[in-house]
């Protein structure tokens, strides 16, 4: 666990970066902080490792106040990834990944093995490792910077914007992989960004800090969203934080049989059961594939196929068990109207109306709860 | 040392003259060279590593060397002038033309892009914009070829050629009164280096006016 | 003349002896090779405390602006005036002295200023996450900071190399020897003229500036070859399979060659 005590930096300028924080971050959790440009995020998570020395007050790692241990020590024992890597230009990937072993004095055929293996966990293919970090792309740059801070297996990581300099599609993929790794490693992370949207994904809990290095709200995502703690948080959480809140709201909304026809059947079939205009198409397994029109088969000849070329593909799916966000979604962009929902091996289950979600959220609304908090609920 | 001055004026003049004069010559001729050959670099990739892996090679030989072995190429007399002119020359085009190429090749590709696309063909574009824009990195370069040249052609008194040098070599020569001729050639070659280096800047300075505009904003 | 030139070279007596062509190799060699080692010894340690600590900055710049102005020859007659009346006997200190004096003087402001640039250059990200690993600043020097900078300090060297074999040919003038004596003898006689003795002068002439050409550029050649193989492939981007690169962009291959290449403007750094 780190805790932050009353810390203060006061840069010798006179600016005051970071004011009186007080701040847990959990063991094995994810505790993010976002706030505005110059808040003192990057501040306060550089002053964890001590590269920056607090004015006042004291950071507590585990038990130990971080002033009594040495920098250079500290550092060993705490993953570091920064924007744009940092990586050593003139070491190979692999080279760079051992580094910190290599610091610690640790055996140097252990420390490679253990290095190619993390670098398939960060899913860097194994001919990577002797490449040249001018070699790769910005993506995988990044990855290689994580798993360099992983490598030797620091109960701590500090991590400040890591996915920023990278594009939205390899962003998600980053995020994505990094969730997956937490769930095996359950590491300690503080994870600065400036992306509120990156810090209600990733965060276990997330700090606001507001400019002026001060904390205006502690909360776990869904909390954020749905009960700000001032009109700052509010303003910066955004709009759609009605919607947004939903992601984090899971609950049982009835479904309704859905008359499926399979790709390839005589669209006279698909007449036959359907209940309007739409056909939902599912193959052998069971697995949604689309809508088919009826009235988009002109003629309606008889020795006519349902053909997967000519299925509207336009609905999302959602997984039962999933937040009411992906449900309420799934029935919006149906082209029926009808949302479509799977089950974790994605066979269809039924299919949900966007009246029926919404009156689910009311009733829970009612209940006066707010669903279950990501922090619990969180796969 | 006033004595000095005042007995060997119009010798003294003769020779800042002299020094100055093949100080300059040199690295204007080399600039009119380097000036295609750098563009030739900078536009074609193929030409930039063998067009200054040349220069550089040329760079090496010592200037002496070169002072001494031009009569045998060029079969001037030893004590022609030609010869230190030529040998200046080589040295001014072995470093600018490294220069002038990358001075080009930072003028950013979305300037030259909106030039072309504003109808500029290759040569109007490389008057009117790439090379205006390249003058900053170009003059850094004339300004590091002068304040060597200076230096440089003090050299040329092994081959006879009359400048500052030879006030060096006169004092040498003296067996009473040794230092005022030597303190007098390394206090003027010190004065000529900072005066040309400043009439570079200046100039440098007035053909760039937007770079003004610049450091004020 | 390539005649005379030929055979001035090729004929052994000229190279034995006291004064022979095999002598002054070694005398150049020996003079340039203190005066560079001396000044690796005073400017290196120099350069990587300036650019480590960021101290002292100014002091690099204005040296090495005021190191291309100084007339070099004229230093060397002043300080040889200024020293033989303190020594007397047979020595050679009067000569080598100011020679040494004024080559040092030359060889400093490169190494330093390209030392200094070298670590100025490395990326700051680089050296912060160095830091946050858990480096000591040794660690960050050594392991970081020095194989980064090492291809712009080896090119400060090779630069002070080549001025100091150039400028150590200027010592014959006040009587040292290398390979500036055969020239400046060669200059005395009369070369290029149609006697035989002028032919004579001629050839050695040609061969002391070929001699001394053909030394600088085999010390620039050992020099960038040791460089070459030293710095590391992902500094140089000479990656060892070239199939398995993703393109390094244009621009950044320039800039790669503008890092490893500097060798006849490495004092430009600072300049530009
Ligand atoms: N070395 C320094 N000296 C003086 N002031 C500093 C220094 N470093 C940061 N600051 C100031 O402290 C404040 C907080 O900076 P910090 O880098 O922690 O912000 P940040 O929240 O990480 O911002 P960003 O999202 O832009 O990275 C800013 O006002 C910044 O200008
Ligand atoms: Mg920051």
């Amino acid at each position: 666990m780190i805790r932050f005590d009353a810390v203060t930096k006061r840069y010798p300028d006179g600016t005051v970066a970071v004011d009186e924080l007080d701040l847990e971050a959990p063991s094995g959790r994810i505790t993010v902080l976002v706030g505005p440009s110059g808040c003192g995020k990057t501040t306060s998570l550089r002053m964890i490792n001590r590269m920056i020395d607090p004015t006042s007050g004291t950071i507590w790692l585990d038990g130990r106040a971080t002033a009594d241990v040495p920098p250079a020590t500290l550092r060993r024992g705490i993953g570091y990834v920064i924007q744009h890597a940092g990586l050593f230009p003139h070491r190979t990937v692999l080279d760079n990944v051992t580094t910190v072993p290599g610091l610690l004095g640790h055996d140097r055929r252990t420390a490679r093995t253990r290095a190619m293996e993390l670098l398939e966990r960060v899913g860097l293919e194994p001919r990577m490792a002797s490449r040249y970090p001018a070699q790769l792309s910005g993506g995988q740059q990044q990855r290689v910077g994580v798993a360099r801070a992983l490598a030797a297996d620091p109960p701590v990581m500090l991590m400040d914007e890591p996915f920023s300099a990278v594009d939205p599609v390899v962003r998600e993929q980053l995020q994505n992989e990094f969730l997956r790794l937490q769930q095996d490693l359950h590491k300690t992370i503080v994870f600065v960004t400036h992306d509120i949207d990156e810090a209600i994904k990733l965060g276990d809990q997330v700090a606001v800090l507001a400019v002026g290095g001060h904390l205006a709200q502690l909360a776990a995502p869904a909390e954020l969203l749905s009960r700000p703690a001032s009109t700052f948080v509010a303003g910066f959480v955004g709009r759609d934080r009605g919607y947004r809140a939903l992601g984090f709201t899971t609950g049982e909304v009835a479904l309704q049989d859905e008359p499926t026809v399979r790709v390839g059947a005589d669209v006279g079939d698909a007449r036959r059961v359907a209940r309007d205009e739409w056909v939902l198409v599912v193959d052998e397994g069971g697995a949604p594939q689309g809508w088919w029109l009826l009235s988009g088969d002109p003629g309606g000849r008889a020795d006519h196929t349902v053909e997967a070329a000519r299925l509207n593909l336009g609905g999302t799916l959602a997984t039962a068990g999933g937040s009411l966000r992906s449900v309420l979604d799934a029935a919006l962009s149906s082209p029926s109207g009808r949302g479509v929902v799977v089950d974790d091996d994605g066979r269809l289950l039924g299919t949900v109306t966007a009246a029926a979600v919404i009156d689910r959220i009311e009733a829970l609304a009612r209940d006066g709860r707010s669903g279950d908090t990501a922090a619990a609920g969180r796969p | 040392m006033i004595d000095y001055w005042s007995s060997n004026q119009a010798e003294i003049w003769r020779l800042l003259w002299s020094h100055a004069w093949l100080s300059v010559v040199p690295v204007i001729i080399g600039l009119v060279i380097a000036l295609p050959l750098g563009w030739v670099a900078a536009r074609h990739r193929w030409a930039y590593p063998p067009l200054v892996g040349i220069a550089g090679l040329l760079y090496t030989i010592p200037s002496l060397a070169l002072f001494v072995a031009l009569p045998g190429i060029l079969h001037t007399r030893i004590l022609d002038v030609t010869n230190v002119v030529v040998a200046l020359t080589v040295y001014a085009v072995a470093l600018l033309v490294r220069v002038v190429s990358d001075g080009l090749t930072s003028v950013s590709a979305d300037t030259l892009q909106a030039a072309t696309a504003m109808g500029y063909r290759p040569a109007g574009r490389f008057f009117a914009v790439e090379l205006p824009l390249a003058v900053p990195v170009i003059a850094a370069g004339v300004r590091v070829a002068t304040v060597s040249n200076v230096s440089l052609v003090a050299v040329a008194t092994f081959v006879g050629t009359a400048q500052l040098g030879t006030l060096f070599t006169e004092g040498l020569s003296r067996t009473v009164n040794q230092l005022p001729p030597i303190l007098t050639g390394i206090l003027l070659s010190l004065v000529l280096a900072l005066v040309l280096d400043l009439l570079i800047q200046l100039a440098t300075r007035l053909a760039t006016p937007w770079r003004r505009a610049e450091v004020r904003r | 003349m390539i005649g005379d030139w030929w055979s001035y070279l090729t004929d052994p007596d000229n190279w034995d002896g006291r004064n022979g062509l095999w002598a002054n190799i070694v005398e150049h060699v020996t003079y340039s090779g203190i005066a560079v080692g001396v000044a690796l010894l005073i400017a290196f340690p120099l350069g990587l405390w300036i650019g480590h600590t960021g101290r002292g900055a100014t002091l690099v710049v204005g040296t090495v602006n005021a190191s291309r102005a100084l007339p070099t020859f004229g230093l060397m007659v002043l300080l040889f005036i200024l020293i033989s009346p303190h020594f007397t006997g047979k020595t050679d200190l009067p000569y080598i002295l100011p020679v040494e004096i004024v080559l040092l003087l030359l060889a400093v402001p490169p190494i330093l200023s390209n030392t200094y640039a070298g670590l100025q250059s490395v990326d700051p990200a680089v050296r912060d996450a160095a830091r946050g690993m858990g480096m000591t600043g040794g660690q960050v020097l050594r392991q970081v900071e020095l194989p980064n900078a090492y291809p712009l300090i080896m090119s400060g060297l090779r630069s002070a190399a080549l001025q100091v074999i150039a400028t150590a040919t200027v010592g014959a003038y006040i009587g040292l020897g290398g390979l500036g004596a055969p020239i400046y003898d060669a200059t005395q006689q009369g070369p290029f003229q149609d006697t035989e003795s002028s032919h004579l002068a001629t050839g050695e002439l040609l061969t002391g500036a070929f001699l001394v050409a053909a030394l600088a550029l085999l010390i620039d050649l050992v020099l960038a070859t040791i460089q070459r193989y030293t710095t590391s492939r992902g500094i140089t981007g000479r990656y060892r399979s070239s199939s398995d690169l993703v393109a390094p962009s244009e621009v950044a291959v320039r800039a790669a060659e503008g890092r490893t290449d500097l060798a006849p403007g490495g004092q430009q750094v600072a300049a530009l």
